[in-house]
């Protein structure tokens, strides 16, 4: 199958749908691939580049979507403003489109495009499951925009964000506070970290303490016993009484801090507003809001979406398209996404795609088959939340019973050890009794020297005392000299046994030790 | 050489020897200790040939030269890879050479004893003959195990420990037999059956013992060879002879029993052989392996600060052990921090992974054992895993009906990422899945050890 990539036409879309390197992999795939020129200039990749491994160039967007049988796009089809029609227009009957959709917010276009009799995969729809975070587009565009904040931030902030002692004075660092620590609100909370900001983080699910804390910033614990932990690992709308508490937390720290970062979002409703006017008042002059959850609508209630604006003194930065504003590095991430969901959408590597719906992550994704509207899937099945019941099953697995009582069996050893002592003595000869005792002292001489050798020197050690247990030659030594012609035969051949093993035993330890050398 | 100057002559070899083994304790004192050891050994065998007893000094010089000769070879030419065959093959010699010894013994009938001496005799060269020659088979099947002649698979005859138990009476039988004969200056035949058995015996014992548990074989092998030279010294009366073998046959037992603690196996049960008598199910590995291409492994490596090396017995097989040298020699010089995690029973044998990275020149002060680190992984941004599987398996811990359940590993998964080098999605030696390797963290960089590692030096200098 051929799978066409148009130029993004939105206004301000800088990112494209595949890379060279995405594009090599996939028609290793089976595919064709066509892409229309120009699609990747404004994310620095040339026509050439698509060239170089085998993407066909076509003159226009029309040609696209009429060669190719995939589409694969960055922003949902809509309207084109050179051509003056319709994306959906210009589909093919029967075609499959892999693009964000957001179904929710766009059921006018998901009726076009099941007129169209298409097939439809949402990135936006990909399920949040360990499995298909390779595929996870939403994630991958959130990092980036969340690393972006933060430039936009320092941009628009007067002063570093390290704190310096310099001979014109003391830098106090920038104190940063990121709400919602998603993907997005912890790459914020990476990038300013690593630019030497104070950062402090606040999230409504308590599991996410942790991984706020490993990205060594400070999570702002509320005096309250909620978890506002949805399904998927999203959020949920928290109560009336938490919310009171959580803003009081975000007035006091509206005061404090230079920077806030705000990500909060919750899964089809408009975006919570935690940053009211009087807040960004009382924040210091040039202060700077980045507010992630523009799109919809905005956390705090002055942001003007895709603007930036000044109000109190206070820069609010309302970008929507801030994975666009580092388009390479996106185009690069998106590309790869698209590939890894091509890649479980084609089990035969035939370039033929398998829309299988009892695969949870190609069920999920899949809003539109062959011209039925699928969305919304069923609800995923499987959250990160542990097994709470496994762990008692465990405790009483281990206990197990042992038949003889703890005391018994510790005088057990010493015990048998007396009368084995004992018996002996009573019938060996003094002769036998001497031997005897040079044994016993001996095994106790190396039990104790052998109990602390460092186990980096096992080899060694076990070599060396392979060498020494070529003393046996001893034995073979005082015999070789016996009348009897046997006797003498089976000596000198111990005696050539024995003395390899002392020859190689001592030399290759030597040949060890001398390579452990600090 | 007067009976006094040679009774001191094998006192001071029995200080050297305990000195030695000591002095092998510690990396500082291990050469000295080798040294010790050899002195020793000549001091032993100067006084025993100069002793006055000895006349046929032609034939015990061309054994010794000969003998001399093929072990300064064998040493010489040994690949370190190859280390825990030659030393099994090097314990057979032992075994077969007290054999000899008790041979020899028996059919020399210049000493006179009586009575309960004599029949302490008998029994001594009985038991140094059974010891021998258990040592000699075993350790013959464990070399043909360890550089892959033999199934590593253990091999369980049904009623095994009823069989071993059968071979058992039957030596006790034939003891009573032998020492009847004996008596009579026969007994030749029940000795040549019960050294059968003995041979049969030490098959079946290590037959039955899995790959996995090979270093504790190993060292339990050792143990045997001691115990064969003391049993040889009890025949003779000769306390040089007994002190060595109790030494020797002491640390060897201290050996097995610290490999067995370290895989939280009990002693009698590695003996026994046979794994996964645990009992139950084991959970089994659910999820998806996530693959890695080593440019991707470059990437990361070059954004990590802390770096863990965890070699198994993959990088031994995979000859990866310089490779991974020039890695580590080339990320430190970047100033990150690269330590090793060795496992006490990684590899085939106790301290396998250690002489590795010896050879390659990987300095010691970096190699770290698992107590040591397994507290800093929380720490750890990249562990990467070569060749290794059982001793980096999170089921151990959390799994109790696992085989390896309570085995304390290398706790990598905890660490921010993991990257796996592995030929395939085989299991390891104990047969048991791998939760680790579908991880989240976890990534799976299929292929030869070596050739994924000399792709990957050439990325990172790329």
């Amino acid at each position: 199958m051929k799978i066409g990539v148009p130029k993004e036409i939105h206004e301000g879309e800088k990112r494209v749908a595949t890379t060279p390197e995405a594009a090599d992999k996939i028609i290793k795939l089976g595919f064709k691939m066509c892409i229309e020129t120009g699609a990747g200039l404004l994310a620095n990749i040339t026509d050439e580049a698509y060239q170089q491994v085998g993407v066909e160039i076509l003159p226009d967007a029309k040609a696209v979507w009429q060669e190719a049988d995939i589409i694969m796009k960055v922003r949902a089809p809509e309207r084109h403003p050179e051509l003056a029609t319709d994306e959906v227009a210009l589909m093919k009957e029967g075609q499959q489109l892999i693009s964000f959709i957001w179904p929710a917010q766009n059921e006018a276009l998901m009726k076009q495009l099941a007129d169209k009799n298409a097939t439809v995969l949402a990135m936006d729809s990909v399920p949040r499951m360990s499995r298909a975070q390779k595929m996870d587009a939403l994630s991958s565009m959130a990092n980036i925009a969340g690393y972006r904040a933060i430039v936009e931030a320092a941009q628009h902030f007067g002063r570093f964000f390290t704190g310096q002692i310099t001979a014109a004075g003391k830098v106090p660092p920038a104190k940063v506070l990121v709400i919602g620590a998603g993907v997005a609100g912890l790459a914020a909370i990476g990038a300013a970290k690593s630019m030497g900001a104070i950062v402090r983080a606040f999230d409504t699910r308590p599991e996410v303490k942790e991984q706020i804390e490993s990205m060594d910033a400070e999570f702002l614990m509320l005096d309250f016993q909620e978890d506002g932990s949805g399904s998927g690992g999203y959020a949920k709308t928290m109560s009336k009484e938490f919310i009171e508490a959580e803003m009081a937390l975000f007035a006091q720290q509206a005061k404090e801090v230079d920077i806030i970062i705000t990500t909060a979002l919750i899964p089809g409703k408009p975006a919570p507003e935690l940053i009211t006017a009087e807040m960004v008042a009382s924040m210091k002059p040039g202060s700077v809001i980045v507010d992630l959850a523009a799109e919809q609508g905005g956390n705090c209630a002055l942001t003007e979406k895709n603007q930036v604006v000044v109000k109190h003194d206070v820069t609010i930065i309302g970008y929507t398209n801030l994975p666009s504003r580092l388009a390479n590095q996106s185009s690069q991430l998106y590309a790869t996404n698209l590939r890894h969901l091509l890649t479980d959408l084609t089990p035969g590597k035939d370039g033929n795609t398998v829309i299988n719906m009892e695969d949870e992550v190609i069920r999920g994704a899949t809003v539109i088959k062959e011209g039925n509207i699928t969305w919304p899937p069923p609800p995923p099945k499987l959250s990160a939340a542990p097994k709470a019941a496994a762990t008692s099953e465990i405790a009483t697995a281990s206990e197990n019973k042992s038949l003889v009582p703890e005391q018994v069996k510790q005088w057990l050893p010493i015990l048998v050890a007396g009368l084995t002592l004992f018996g002996v003595g009573a019938v060996a000869p003094t002769s036998f009794l001497s031997h005897f005792t040079v044994f016993v002292l001996a095994c106790f001489v190396g039990y104790q020297v052998i109990w602390n050798v460092s186990p980096s020197l096992h080899t060694p050690l076990m070599s060396v005392t392979n060498a020494i247990s070529g003393i046996i030659v001893i034995g073979a030594l005082v015999q070789v000299s016996a009348p009897s012609a046997i006797v003498s035969i089976l000596s000198a051949l111990a005696i050539l046994i024995a003395s390899i093993n002392i020859a190689g035993g001592f030399l290759v330890t030597r040949r060890m030790l001398e390579m452990f050398r600090k | 050489m007067s009976n006094g100057l040679v009774t001191m002559a094998y006192i001071a070899a029995s200080i050297l020897f305990i000195l030695s083994l000591s002095g092998l304790s510690k990396q500082d004192t291990s050469r000295r200790g080798n040294y010790f050891g050899m002195t020793g050994m000549a001091i032993a065998i100067v006084a025993t040939v100069f002793g006055g007893s000895v006349t046929a000094y032609t034939m015990l010089t061309i054994a010794l030269l000969i003998g001399g000769f093929i072990g300064t070879k064998a040493a010489a030419k040994v690949e370190m890879t190859q280390m825990p065959e030659l030393v099994a093959l090097m314990h057979s010699l032992v075994g077969m050479a007290a054999v000899l010894v008790g041979y020899a013994n028996f059919m020399d009938d210049s000493t006179s004893l009586e009575g309960a001496e004599k029949t302490i005799h008998e029994l001594e060269i009985y038991i140094g003959i059974f010891i021998g020659a258990v040592t000699f088979s075993g350790s013959v099947i464990a070399f043909g195990k360890l550089c892959g002649r033999i199934s590593g698979k253990p091999m369980l005859l049904p009623a095994r420990h009823w069989l071993n138990l059968a071979l058992f009476v039957l030596t006790f039988i034939l003891g009573g037999s032998f020492l009847e004969g004996a008596e009579t200056g026969g007994g030749s035949i029940p000795l040549l059956i019960m050294t059968i058995i003995a041979l049969v015996f030490g098959v079946h014992m290590v037959m039955a013992i899995g790959g996995a548990d090979m270093p504790v074989v190993v060292s339990m092998l050792n143990s045997y060879s001691g115990w064969a030279a003391a049993a040889t010294g009890f025949m003779l009366s000769n306390d040089l002879l007994i002190v060595t073998g109790a030494l020797v046959g002491s640390s060897g037992a201290i050996l097995s029993y610290i490999m067995c603690r370290a895989m939280n196996r009990h002693f009698l049960s590695v003996i026994a052989g046979g794994f996964g008598s645990a009992g139950g199910e084991a959970a089994e590995v659910i999820g998806e392996v996530q693959p890695i291409e080593v440019e991707e492994t470059a990437q990361l490596l070059r954004e990590s600060k802390e770096i863990v090396i965890i070699p198994g017995y993959g990088m031994a097989v995979a000859q990866a052990q310089h490779t991974v040298n020039e890695i580590t020699k080339y990320l430190t010089s970047q100033g990150k921090k690269v330590r090793f995690a060795i496992h006490p029973v990684a590899g085939r044998m106790p301290g396998h992974m250690n002489v590795l990275l010896a050879e390659a020149k990987v300095p010691y002060d970096i190699v770290f054992e698992m107590d040591e680190i397994n507290e800093d992984f929380p720490h750890v941004d990249v562990s990467i895993v070569i060749g290794a599987n059982d001793i980096v398996n999170p089921s151990a811990l959390d799994d109790p009906n696992s085989p390896i359940a309570g085995m304390p590993v290398l706790e990598c998964w905890k660490g921010a990422s993991t990257i796996v080098l592995k030929r395939s999605m085989a299991s390891g030696y104990a047969g048991v899945g791998n939760p680790l390797f579908v991880h989240e963290n976890t990534r799976m960089l299929f292929g030869d050890a070596n050739d994924k590692l000399q792709g990957l030096l050439k990325a990172l200098q790329g």
